[in-house]
């Protein structure tokens, strides 16, 4: 999939929606707090809303160019749309929301049966019911499988979890990874939920006020997160105003209050002083005291303040001077026997702490 | 004259029923200019006395008016004192009730629906029957009824346009009201036993229909 967002320029309320875009992953997720105009930019590449300026440019075939006065009906591009509210047609059955967009696509374009989807999605038990007799997670499945029918190039999917709790929520998601390896559709999926964006992105798109902040490979906008904005986005967990003290060997020392860090950072501005040092809290190994030197440049003496379950694993807040936050999983908590109080030891590899300049 | 009024009853409804659909729409969905002045125009006749109503009737579709008078010369067509003047005030006096009821039934659909309809592939005509119709039917049958009981017990438009001509453009109101008039009400009441059979099967027919569409 190659889709070329360029020019884009869309007034809404509170900011103009702007956009210069290539996206060529399998899964690329939008990733954005709500109302950074996520929804209106799967709107325009749906052809549901008309730009300012647009040029969208899907596989080759031009979507919308204003510039020319190129818009392509919404029914002709080739795109299937899952809603937040899932929209499924509540007069009809499931298997005729199915069947609703298979009618339109002529035998050629049709590539993907619905027998098969039918069966990667388990929707064989409830093909005769209504609607109304479906509950959440099967209407999400169902809504995935009547866009997938229409043989759509692009399938955009907007936050189509958001609905659900956290137990169905990880149970729909393997759908969409299913959908992704089995019926090579690529797909746009905008979603604010970090858990979403990990299961499924190659690439990460971050929209923040209408902007694209950040856009790349997940790992490298995890890494490097462009500002303070996209960090605190990603949930890089500690962000601490630092000073940056010396610059040696490839080694930068930033003072965070009275502890020193060591980071690997490059490409920092040669006049920086001021950063944000952003740790994420999958990059902290905690030791008991006394235990043995380490590879770990930051060897910080720590003490445990909380210690809270997270999904699968458990958070805990230390503090070593600044707060500093660790996600381990339950068995090393339970084997370390953390609560509050309790002595140890963080180490962070120096490549792991990212600066930010301010 | 009971049938006439069933019949010409039906007969407006039906008539007024794809312009009904089409300004419904047209004012629920879509921003136009003079949107608000056509609204207004529309639900004019519900707020005028009927008399006032069937008087600018008559003034543009009696033999002197501006439409009459255009149909009278080129068609040899006379619209006033026949029952097409009857179908004329039914039709005028009901278009209101159900541009209601139907513009809120469409006022009430998730236009998402109609918006994912059009990625699966639908054209406008395809959104529009298989998603619009059936979604905002309830509402469309709701109207339908109204404009028909409205329709059978016009009065005072139609006794205008049309007269009380007995045979001709005599309905169901009219007829009894004349029976008063001159004091007969044994006829009276018989025609009253008429009205209150038909608005019954009306209501109840349209019950039943909106029982099954729920149903299914």
């Amino acid at each position: 999939m190659s889709l070329l967002l360029k020019n884009i320029s869309l007034p809404l309320a509170p900011f103009t929606l702007e956009i210069e875009l290539e996206l060529a992953g399998r899964v690329s997720v939008i990733f954005g707090p709500s109302g950074a105009g996520k929804t209106s930019l799967l709107d325009l590449v749906a052809g549901l809303r008309r730009a300012e300026s647009a040029f969208i440019q899907l596989d080759g075939q031009v979507l919308t160019d204003t510039s020319r006065g190129v818009f392509v009906a919404t029914r002709h591009r080739g795109v299937g749309y899952v809603p937040q509210d899932l929209a499924l047609f509540p007069h009809l059955s499931v298997r005729q929301n199915l069947l609703y967009g298979s009618k339109s696509a002529c035998e050629a374009s049709r590539t993907i049966s619905f027998e098969r989807v039918v069966e990667v999605l388990e929707i064989q038990p409830m093909l005769q019911r209504g609607i109304a007799e479906l509950s959440g997670g099967e209407k999400q499945r169902v809504a995935l499988a009547r866009g997938l029918l229409a043989s759509p190039q692009l399938l955009l999917l907007d936050e189509p979890l958001a609905s659900l709790d956290a137990n169905l929520k990880a149970r729909i998601i393997p759908y969409l990874a299913r959908i992704r390896d089995e019926f090579h559709v690529p797909m746009l999926y905008v979603t604010h939920d970090r858990h979403e964006m990990l299961a499924l992105a190659d690439e990460l798109v971050v929209l923040i006020n209408g902007k694209v902040a950040q856009s790349g490979a997940v790992p490298e906008v995890f890494r490097h997160p462009a500002n303070l904005a996209v960090a605190g986005l990603l949930t890089v967990e500690t962000v601490q105003p630092g000073r940056i003290v010396k610059t040696a060997d490839g080694l930068v020392t930033v003072a965070v209050g009275s502890t020193m860090l060591s980071a690997a950072e490059q490409n920092l501005p040669a006049d920086a002083t001021g950063v944000y040092v952003c740790i994420r809290a999958e990059d902290v190994i905690l030791l008991q005291t006394g235990e043995i030197a380490s590879s770990a440049r930051n060897r910080l003496a720590a003490i445990v303040q909380t210690v809270v379950r997270e999904g699968p694993f458990m958070r805990v807040e230390l503090d070593c001077g600044f707060p500093l936050a660790v996600l381990l999983t339950k068995q090393a908590c339970d084997e370390m026997a953390l609560e509050y109080g309790k002595q140890v030891v963080a180490l962070v590899k120096a490549p792991h702490i990212h600066l930010i300049p301010r | 004259m009971v049938w006439f009024t069933v019949w010409v009853s039906i007969l407006s409804t039906l008539l007024i029923l794809p312009f009904g659909l089409a300004v419904s729409w047209l004012l629920a969905r879509r921003q136009w200019p003079g949107k608000s002045i056509v609204e207004t125009l529309v639900s004019m006749p519900l707020f005028m006395p009927p008399v006032a109503t069937g008087l600018i009737l008559l003034k543009l579709l009696g033999r002197r008016g501006t439409v009459g008078g255009f149909l009278h010369d080129h068609f040899d067509l006379d619209i006033a004192f026949t029952w097409r003047g009857v179908l004329a005030a039914l039709c005028v006096m009901s278009f209101p009730l159900f541009v209601r009821s139907a513009r809120m039934a469409f006022e009430e659909i998730n236009p998402r629906l109609e918006q994912i309809a059009r990625t699966l592939g639908a054209g406008n005509f395809r959104v529009f029957c298989t998603i619009t119709l059936p979604l905002a039917s309830r509402g469309i049958v709701g109207g339908m009824l109204l404009a028909f009981a409205r329709a059978l017990g016009e009065f005072g438009a139609t006794i205008i346009v049309a007269g009380n001509i007995p045979g001709q453009t005599s309905t169901l109101s009219l007829a009894i009201f004349q029976s008063v008039q001159i004091g007969r009400d044994a006829r009276a009441f018989r025609l009253l036993g008429i009205s209150v059979l038909l608005a019954f099967a009306a209501v109840w027919g349209s019950e039943w229909f909106l029982r099954k569409k729920t149903r299914t």
